[in-house]
């Protein structure tokens, strides 16, 4: 598994990418999606192998990288982190920042390290079972991922919804890849090849995060101080090995869902952690069960969601959408036949997430503090370096300056979105699913002579859409549960 | 609990044309109509060479599916009103004026002059009033990024007033 990773030049990569992706996570605002879209088209320079180990090494070292502002100033580098500030930065305000890191950066590499296991098993098994996958079971796949996105996304389901069809009708923008027809083009020859997916990801994450800095400005954040990380004692190991499993697995599994991956994993790895403690009163005042039940969860949920990324090309979180676009730049079909014709290439990226995870255990337990130092960078000094990145990046995939429109379109529009409660996350998601799902529904009514009716006679696709259904309702009962 | 009071309070004494709720459903209803007409707009295909639907169809489900959970999300903010946003502060204002300003510049003059009179212009309204830092922001790290750009990626920025001094 490790053979392709032991080249000077790929260790390198590992490195770059692991130091790069905990600065991406320190850093609030900005994080593996956003350090993802930018740094894609450096990718260029890179063999296949190369550009996705460099992707996924700063996917799992920014989701980690996130608690350690949460610990120490209490605002969450990522979102993903946002749970571990409710234990972690009233911990560190106790004197046990360095408890706090310790247990934070040992229960995000054991949570990475479970999860790259789950993959490396599992996505396989997922691969084998989409070879039973015509053009209708991928269209009612890709309805339950979106649906999904509405039931346990973060937020409102409805909304959520909105903004993933909101995602595929940008999908729809240019030459109809059927009948080469225009499509919402107005006349504008750019947009006849559609709207790509790096100025919309660059807009909707950084874009939209630079004005939201520029509302914050007057945020001061009270820092703790830190001596050094340490590991955890023995009582906390006793007191925290089952939660750390427990949640290794919940974020495993939320990750393999097309969802918000780490995110949401973190927040039920947090509330389970709070349900099966002897001590649930302890959480929200530094409880150290509650840093690790969120952090093995978000990192746990890194290997889950590159699973349906690689074994059916459907994304499991935004920032695997990023490598999902990575693969198809550098030419690399996912899906099942990716199993069968490189496994050399696949067990590349399995070896590099587990090396990536011991790596930000290294680096995160001797460098925390020096990583915490990023944050003293003023916002009117990053941000506006931010916007030269961005603008330089989304200029270079494919020389357009109307893609840095649109991508300070998106940007706005992102802003926007967030400010009334749209996660711009299903945007993401539908925009990279647009194509598959209205692609496959299309040839399927071919196949069924236009009979829609003939769907329910796949038991696949009719599996999957009940479960969509069973996740449309599920929000219902949910609030429906907690008003009793 | 008595400020959540006074949020809906002041969220209710509003007409409705002013709530939040009311703004965002008059945006997406508006631009969706206006997207959903111009589908009726786009090419039909022989029946021949149709593959299963019509290229326009797909756009409209999904236009005719957002305008309804639209119309929901605001049928259901009558029972449960958003919380009130705080207004937009001025750097937030002078951001989009730069973003305005970049465009115009980058379309006329040359790109990576917007970009350093966009940082600085941001770097300054945001706070940041010390020379060097500015030029720091303004003029060295696009400089960096520029011939990074160029040289590891080899791209070739559109040309300008400034950009021609560097290819020429």
């Amino acid at each position: 598994m490790m053979a392709p990773l032991f080249s000077s030049k790929l260790l390198i990569v590992l490195i770059f990418g692991t130091l790069f992706g905990l600065i991406l996570g320190v850093l609030p605002g900005l994080g593996p999606t956003t350090g993802g879209a930018l740094i894609l088209p450096f990718t260029m320079t890179l063999d296949p192998l190369s550009a996705i180990v460099l992707l996924t090494s700063i996917y799992c070292a920014g989701t980690y990288g996130g608690a350690i502002t949460a610990v120490l100033i209490n605002t969450p580098g990522t979102p993903a982190a946002a749970a571990t500030c409710l234990d972690g930065y009233p911990l560190a305000q106790k004197g046990e920042a360095g408890r706090a890191l310790g247990m934070a950066t040992v229960s995000s590499t054991v949570g990475g390290i479970f999860s790259v296991i789950v993959l490396v098993f599992f996505a396989p098994v997922l691969a084998q079972l989409a070879y039973e996958f015509g053009q209708p079971e991928y269209f009612a796949l890709a309805i339950f991922g979106l649906t999904m996105l509405a039931s346990i996304g973060e937020g409102s389901p409805i909304k959520n919804l909105i903004a993933g069809a909101f995602g595929i009708l940008i999908s729809t923008i240019g030459k109809d890849f059927m009948t080469s027809i225009d499509r919402f083009t107005y006349g504008i020859n750019e947009l006849s090849v559609g709207i790509g997916f790096i100025p919309v990801v660059v807009g909707l994450f950084a874009i939209s995060e630079m004005l939201t800095q520029s509302t914050l400005l007057d945020q001061v954040f009270k820092r703790v101080a830190l001596k050094a990380v340490k590991l955890p004692s023995l009582d906390d190991y006793k007191k925290t090995w089952k939660t750390i499993l427990r949640s290794s697995g919940i974020g495993s599994f939320i990750g393999v869902l097309p969802a918000e991956g780490g995110t949401v994993a973190s927040l039920i790895g947090y509330s389970e952690a709070k349900r099966f403690s002897k001590e649930p009163e302890e959480f929200g005042k530094g409880s150290i069960e509650g840093i690790a039940g969120a952090e093995a969860a978000n990192n746990a949920a890194t290997g889950g969601a590159m699973v349906p990324t690689l074994a059916l090309g459907i994304p499991g979180s935004a920032t695997t959408a990023v490598i999902l676009t990575g693969l198809i730049i550098h030419g690399v079909r996912p899906g099942p036949d990716l199993f069968r014709e490189q496994p050399d290439f696949l067990y590349g990226i399995f070896g590099a997430m587990l090396i990536a995870n011991v790596l930000f255990f290294i680096f995160g337990f001797f460098g925390a503090k020096l990583f915490a130092r990023i944050t003293l960078v003023p916002n009117k000094i990053l941000w506006p370096m931010i916007f030269a990145v961005s603008v330089c990046g989304t200029y270079s995939l494919s020389q357009s300056i109307i893609d840095v429109w649109i991508m300070l379109f998106f940007g706005v529009l992102g802003f926007f979105m967030r400010r009334f409660g749209f996660s711009v996350v299903p945007v993401i998601i539908g925009l990279i699913l647009g194509e598959l799902v209205e692609g496959t529904l299309r040839q399927s009514l071919v196949i069924f002579d236009g009979n829609w009716l003939m769907f329910l006679t796949r038991p696949i696709a009719l599996t999957f859409f009940i479960l969509s259904l069973i996740a449309l309702a599920f929000p219902l009962l949910r609030s429906k549960k907690q008003k009793k | 609990m008595n400020n959540v009071r006074n949020k809906k309070r002041a969220n209710k004494s509003l007409p409705f044309f002013f709530k939040d709720e009311f703004k965002v459903f008059f945006v997406i209803i508006f631009v969706s109509t206006i997207l959903l007409v111009t589908t009726f707009t786009f090419d039909k295909v022989p029946p021949i060479l149709n593959r299963g639907i019509q290229p326009a169809t797909f756009p409209k489900g999904l236009l005719v599916l957002i305008m309804f959970l639209t119309a929901i999300i605001y049928y259901l903010s009558f029972k449960n009103p958003w919380k009130k946003e705080k207004k937009l502060p001025k750097p937030f204002f002078l951001t989009i004026l730069s973003f305005i300003l970049f465009i115009i510049i980058s379309k006329t003059l040359d790109f990576f002059l917007a970009i350093s009179v966009l940082s600085i212009f941001v770097s300054y309204n945001w706070g940041e009033k010390r020379i060097f830092y500015l030029l720091l922001v303004g003029i060295l790290f696009p400089l960096v990024v520029f011939i990074f750009f160029e040289m590891i990626l080899g791209l070739r920025f559109p040309p300008g007033i400034i950009t021609n001094l560097y290819y020429y």
